[in-house]
């Protein structure tokens, strides 16, 4: 590939690439994200360009793999243009009729369109979905039309053209003050503003500076990170560029969590492209900017998503955190001043400085600015990746494009924020996306986790389950953390368990308030809020645990029992047949029973029994 | 123990802060798990106290002090996934491989481990086999799955012991 020598030599490029394009007549769209791997995408997008190239029309149409749409559920997704076509749930044995049918003939095949659970309808084109409709994607929606390891679809999409503008015609400075007008906020977790943060890093005297992505996504629930990553590697790139240019940083790091292997082998290729470009490296764009980013895989440890932790993590150290009396705007990385930001906060970058602060800044509420990426997953019936402004409630969010429950089942909670936040109540559905009103009904926004919960989830095995992952992810520093979230785990286990008494309640309470003042980072300030939230909302369910030893949603295995409704069942066998445990006893000829004594709880036989004869008492 | 491919990729690592970090990851990935010997040499080849090597191969949740089985099973522990299930599938894999989460079983072949989530929250409950994804997972179908694994180890070792024969023959 020819080195791009200057802005002129860009913007050829992006012309000539938008001429090979417009050659196309059709363009086919495969997802190809991690989820719809899982669903069996690939053999799909190698079927499709085998009956391309088979039917001779490899001249008219163009295949193309990208990233996560967020419709995850529904694939492997294909998506025909012009007219945005979307099948869901295609099988490689699809194709040959796609390609006969809706590419040569334009004809819609109806049996593979998308049918909205809450309508019943068949919907044809992609624009009309209401998972779609109800959303503003402007991050996400750029992942249709890239394939991730293709610059010049990126580049086609107007990709670097921020970039270009930013060390064209912008001062550093003026790129600070841009960010800092359009109110973005980091979309990590903290909400801490990214142009003050540039400002103070830039202010910073040092040697060096530097410039990380934060792309340690560890929040149980969240994958909106990865799918960025994965998707549009060079959204990240450009803004990681502009973030550069701004403070004056000469290198830069992308610390990926090593669970994400597609993102992270998307994320080399994209930045050795950029270099083949000269996007990245000596003198970019001809304009004598000097940058470069190295991909970093990280050690899968939840903490280092911290980023005192990340940076010591970086430095080849243990993870763990320091304290921030000095920031890491002023000392991070190898002591020198250092930017870090989460990849959505950089993939925001690029769009800013191209249409500008005031047209980021008219999106959003008062306070909290720009849309957000959401991962909806739980027990709704749409589940997958969305982008919404800030400033869209809960309920629509749930209801509008998660669908509403599934199974005739009843929601009752939201999960927001990861381990770091706290369960709400149907009650706190009309609170809106936002960094403030989130934080006061005691959640948070987080890095974008959602998970919703029906009356088949127990809030207090919820907090149970969070309070074991913060005392197997507690680097072990901090004291306060360390036994204090263990103890938090050991009353509310006691609590699932049967052996709860009321005052355990206000121990609760009185062992949170002292974790989350004493200690040092927010993963230990904030581990008790699952507690807190859901001891704040869903008090009556802790009640029922310790008073009546009952668990409602028959989740506590320790207050549960299996038996079997001779009446209903047939005495086929598959129970006994199922059991890992040999917990249950009968032949055909004798009625079945279970042993409570070897019997786990584990509702394995439940599953198998097609009578439905296993009920939970 | 063959300590090429280890002196291999000591002799690739970069200078940067985080190389140990690297090298640590890619002796990970060629042995499956960090040994005795490898964190000495490390040690030696790094300049690094060996106390600091095992510290990291120890702190962080990607490395392994003890050899990891010929099959990995991850049972995604997401809140997605524990909403819908996860519990009981990672206690179906125990019971059956007879096995606790992070250990090998007896005769090599099956390490069960538990992530803190995969990122693919909307095929929740979500487990991986050997680096495939293996969504809207259920006891039933888990235990069809191991059963396959096990099933196709029995008919590689009848194979190898076919061709030795047939070597030994010839």
């Amino acid at each position: 590939m020819p080195e791009l020598d200057s802005i002129a030599s860009l913007e050829a490029r992006r012309e000539e690439v938008a001429f090979t394009l417009a050659r196309y007549r059709t363009v086919v769209t495969m997802c190809g994200g991690t989820a719809c791997q899982a669903c069996g995408c690939q053999p799909v997008a190698r079927a499709m360009t085998r009956e391309v190239m088979a039917q001779g029309l490899e001249e008219t149409v163009y295949v193309r793999t990208t990233g996560c749409h967020g419709f995850c559920e529904q694939g492997p997704l294909v998506i025909i243009d012009p007219g945005g076509i979307v099948y869901v749930h295609v099988t490689p044995e699809d194709v040959p009729e796609i390609v006969a049918q809706t590419i040569r003939k334009g004809k819609v095949i109806e049996r593979l369109s998308y049918t909205d659970p809450v309508s019943d309808k068949t919907v044809q084109a992609e624009d009309e979905i209401p998972f779609y409709t109800r959303q503003k994607r402007l991050l996400l929606g750029e992942n249709r039309h890239i394939a991730p390891r293709d610059i010049d679809d990126y580049i086609a999409r107007g990709g670097y053209s921020a970039l270009a503008k930013a060390l064209d015609s912008m001062t550093p400075e003026a790129v600070v003050e841009e960010i800092e007008r359009s109110g973005l906020q980091g979309r990590g977790g903290g909400g801490y503003p990214t142009g003050k943060k540039w400002r103070q890093c830039r202010n910073a005297s040092g040697d060096a500076r530097y410039v990380i992505c934060n792309a340690d996504e560890g929040d149980p629930g969240d994958y909106m990170d990865r799918s960025l990553l994965e998707g549009n590697p060079h959204s990240i790139i450009e803004g990681m560029i502009i973030g550069a240019f701004a403070v004056g940083a000469r290198h830069g790091y992308i610390y990926v969590r090593k669970e994400y292997p597609l993102a992270v082998v998307n994320a080399g290729v994209a930045i050795r492209q950029a270099q083949a470009l000269r996007l990245l490296g000596e003198d970019i764009l001809g304009t004598g900017f000097d940058f470069d980013i190295q991909v970093v895989r990280g050690g899968g440890a939840f903490v280092c998503g911290e980023s005192t932790a990340l940076m010591a993590s970086l430095e080849g150290k243990v993870g763990e955190p320091r304290p921030k009396d000095i920031h890491t705007v002023e000392r991070g990385y190898l002591g020198q001043p250092t930017v870090l930001n989460n990849v959505e906060t950089w993939a925001n970058v690029p769009s800013i400085i191209r249409h500008g602060a005031d047209w980021f800044a008219s999106q959003g509420t008062e306070r909290s600015k720009g849309t957000k990426i959401f991962a909806l997953t739980g027990q709704v019936k749409n589940t997958g990746l969305i982008e919404v402004e800030m400033g869209t409630t809960l309920r629509e969010i749930i209801y509008d494009i998660g669908g509403g429950p599934k199974n005739g089942r009843e929601i009752k909670a939201v999960q927001t924020g990861g381990p770091s936040g706290g369960c709400l109540p149907t009650s706190q559905f009309d609170l809106p996306v936002d960094f403030d009103a989130l934080y006061e009904a005691g959640s948070m926004m987080g890095s974008g986790g959602m998970v919703v919960m029906d009356d088949s989830s127990c809030m207090v095995d919820v907090a149970k389950y969070f309070l074991a992952f913060l005392q197997d992810e507690s680097c072990g520093k901090c004291t306060p953390c360390r036994l204090g979230v263990g103890r938090l785990l050991e009353i509310v286990t006691d609590i699932s368990e049967g052996r709860g008494s009321l005052d355990q309640l206000d121990l609760l309470e009185d062992l949170s308030w002292t974790i989350s003042v004493a200690s040092l980072c927010a993963l230990g300030k904030t581990a008790p809020n699952p507690v807190l939230s859901t001891l704040k909302y869903f008090r009556d369910e802790y009640l029922d645990h310790i008073e009546n030893k009952r668990c409602a949603a028959g989740v506590c295995r320790a207050l549960i029992r299996l038996v079997i409704d001779s009446t209903l069942c047939d005495r086929c066998g598959k129970c006994i047949a199922n059991c890992p445990h040999k917990a249950i006893t009968g032949s055909r000829d004798t009625s079945y029973a279970i042993d409570d004594e070897l019997c786990t709880r584990c509702r394995i036989c439940a599953d198998a029994c097609e009578q439905h004869a296993i009920l939970v008492r | 123990m063959d300590l090429s491919r280890l002196e291999e990729i000591l002799d690739s690592k970069g200078s940067e802060t985080f190389a140990i970090m690297e090298v640590l990851q890619d002796v990970q990935e060629a042995y499956r798990y960090i040994s005795e010997e490898a964190i000495v040499r490390i040690s030696e080849r790094l300049d690094v106290p060996v106390i600091e090597v095992f510290r990291l191969a120890n702190f962080y949740k990607a490395f392994s002090l003890t050899p990891r089985g010929r099959h990995l099973i991850t049972v995604c522990a997401g809140t997605a996934c524990h909403v819908q299930g996860a519990p009981r599938l990672l206690d179906t894999v125990l019971a059956l491989l007879n096995t606790k989460p992070g250990e090998t079983t007896a005769d090599g072949a099956f390490t069960v481990e538990t992530v803190n989530c995969l990122g693919a929250c909307a095929l929740a409950p979500v487990v991986v086999i050997d680096g495939k994804y293996y969504d809207h997972m259920t006891p039933g179908k888990v235990r069809a799955l191991l059963e396959d694994i096990r099933f196709e180890d029995e008919l590689a070792e009848d194979e190898d012991e076919e061709e030795v024969e047939a070597e030994a023959n010839a």
